[in-house]
């Protein structure tokens, strides 16, 4: 039962993240006053005449003070109007729902990935720590911290893909279109983008337990003769679903991040391939729009793991 | 005025009492790198690279765009350490002008942070209040922005190039250092001395940059030093995707990507530029870690 302290606590939480979520628009927007000269020149592309500048000016209201151009933006924004492409003048919106859901599979996979690998090697290192085994898992996260992911991609691509043929190399299949192949060709994008998570993963539970294995009650549990997996299974890794929750959470906007880079690896028509190439082609509103829709994914994800954490958390009724 | 007065006396008297209790500070700094081999290690580690890279003009065998066209994409050999690209070009000779490149770029990355975010940090825990409010919610914004994300769309808007995706990255960093300041902040503006400082008349600009600054840095110093991993791997990723360092410059990161290309003719070129940055961005860590449980006495005898 979600008691009345922890109702306060959503409600707070939720107005928390309403400022955040304005101040982000208004972040995504100003992007746009980074741009050095004139806007509508850079808009309108090499050579453009004066009368395409004039009707770019005309057409992103930039002849407007920036706050009546922010606040008409976000109108738009809030009504699924996000602008059109300046190269294929195609909707930014179109283009965002076309791209993000590969994205998010490859991301959602690689989380997946992410807690089936790092939680068992997290447990081990914990239950062994000091031994040989620790220390070599814990080596290992390092490494995984330390790799740059679209490397270690390529050298799957190598090895996995192209040398030993068990996955495709490169390419991208929709999941809505044959979810089976989706998953087999997202393997390896998801085994890159997995080690910053195994590594993160893994080192969080094996403190986490360590330090509730030397806790009062866990000793006062061992002394009644509680066998140790079973104080593992009920007390530790109870009291830890907390704190890998929250890791979890910011994995996801990690690997969501560097969907950028590994998407360009596998060529993976995803949203972050989407801003690169924007980004090389000066095709400003479909970045904005991208950006804006990662950033929005990011907060929302935040605030859930936030909420179900407040939620499932069984010390908070204590306060 | 009378803060003035006061600060010769103390200034003369705090460091003899400081080399009374412990050994000055090359010699602290010696014994714990005895102490600590981790620490040592990656220190050795980052020398090597970070001096190999400063000094490619001299040691490097070759110059970093100097074209064999007979030699194209040749195999490692007495001549060509790491073989030759695709113009013909040392890979090894590259890989040490590429260092130098990348180890500026990651370090021009941290000091922007530091700069934008140290400021704005101290700010936001010395003022408090509704300057305290705007500024932390400015900075919890920008850390739910994805890091790359922020930075790819920043080095679009700005232009394309190392120096303006550095910039970029470290904008992106600054609200990490803020945030950490502020926290530090909070802590060290309730203590004795500085109520002290302030009952002797002391300005609030004084009391920043002699009491608070000096005490809110050890958690920077660590922070910086793990985030020029993470500006490493950040320049590899930008100049991967082309929005960093341009040809004929080279960097890590590019390096990499024109491996890529060539990966199913000479698939060992793509490995050293990987290897060196997983290698340098492990001694970043390393480094962090080790200084982080030498400063923290909470942390002591945790390492």
């Amino acid at each position: 039962m979600v008691t009345r302290v922890k109702q306060r606590m959503v409600a707070t939480r939720l107005l928390q993240a309403l400022p955040i979520l304005v101040l982000a628009t208004f972040i995504v927007f100003s992007l746009m006053q980074l741009i050095p000269g004139d806007v509508a020149v850079t808009l309108a592309g090499e050579n453009a005449s004066v009368e395409r500048i004039a009707q770019i000016r005309e057409a992103y209201g930039l002849n407007q003070p920036f706050l009546a151009q922010y606040g008409q933006w976000l109108w738009n924004a809030a009504h699924g109007d996000l602008g059109v492409s300046l190269l294929s003048g195609e909707p930014v919106g179109d283009t965002i729902a076309r791209t993000f859901p590969n994205t998010l599979m490859v991301a959602l996979y690689a989380v997946i990935l992410s807690v089936l690998i790092g939680v068992p090697l997290g447990i081990i290192s914990a239950t062994r720590s000091g031994s040989p085994l620790d220390s070599g898992i814990m080596g290992a996260a390092s490494l995984g911290v330390a790799v740059p992911n679209f490397w270690f991609g390529m050298i799957l691509v190598l090895y996995l893909g192209l040398t030993l043929k068990w996955f495709p190399a490169t390419g991208f299949v929709s999941p809505f279109e044959d979810f089976s192949q989706a998953i087999w060709f997202a393997t390896l994008p998801a085994l890159a983008l997995c080690t910053n998570g195994i590594a993160e993963v893994a080192r969080q539970l094996r403190s986490s337990l360590v330090e509730i294995q030397s806790s009062q009650h866990v000793r006062t549990l061992h002394a009644k003769g509680l066998s140790p997996a079973r104080i593992l299974w009920l007390h530790g890794l109870k009291n830890v679903s907390v704190n890998l929750l929250t890791v979890v959470g910011l994995l996801f906007s990690k690997i969501l991040a560097a969907t950028v880079v590994v998407e360009a690896v596998f060529a993976i028509p995803g949203i972050g391939s989407s801003i690169v190439n924007a980004v090389l082609q000066g095709d400003f509103p479909v970045v904005q729009g991208a950006v804006l829709a990662m950033v929005i994914t990011v907060i929302v994800v935040n605030l859930a793991t936030d909420l179900l954490c407040t939620v499932l958390d069984p010390r908070i009724n204590e306060l | 005025m009378s803060s003035e007065t006061l600060s010769p006396s103390r200034a003369s008297g705090t460091p003899d009492a400081d080399q009374w209790h412990e050994p000055a500070l090359p010699m602290r700094f010696l014994l714990w790198l005895k102490r600590d081999p981790r620490a040592s290690i990656s220190l050795l580690v980052l020398v090597l690279i970070l001096g190999a890279a400063l000094l490619s003009p001299w040691l490097a065998p070759h110059s970093p765009s100097e074209q064999n066209l007979d030699l194209i994409l040749a195999p490692p050999d007495a001549a060509h350490l790491l073989g030759t690209d695709d113009l013909g070009r040392d890979v090894f000779s590259r890989l040490m002008y590429g260092g130098a490149n990348s180890l500026y770029a990651a370090l021009l990355a941290v000091i922007v942070a530091l700069v934008i975010g140290m400021p704005l940090g101290l700010i936001a825990g010395f003022a408090g209040g509704w300057v305290d409010q705007v500024i932390s919610r400015v900075i919890d914004t920008f850390l739910s922005f994805p890091a790359i994300i922020l930075a790819v769309a920043v080095t679009g808007a700005m232009g394309i190039g190392l120096t303006n995706a550095m910039f970029s990255v470290g904008l992106v960093f600054a609200p990490q250092i803020a945030r950490l300041i502020r926290a530090r902040t909070l802590v060290v503006r309730q203590e004795l001395y500085v109520d002290a400082a302030r009952c002797f008349g002391a300005s609030k600009a004084r009391l920043l940059i002699r009491h608070v600054l000096p005490n809110a840095i050890q958690p920077v110093i660590v922070q910086s030093t793990l985030l020029l991993a993470v500006a490493l791997l950040a320049e590899a990723s930008l100049s991967f995707l082309g929005l960093g360092v341009q040809p004929p410059d080279v960097s890590w990161g590019s390096m990499i990507a024109r491996g890529y290309l060539y990966m199913s003719i000479v698939p060992e070129q793509m490995y050293a530029p990987g290897l060196i940055i997983m290698v340098t961005a492990v001694a970043f860590n390393a480094l962090g870690e080790s200084l982080r449980s030498a400063l923290d006495p909470t942390m002591k005898g945790h390492g």
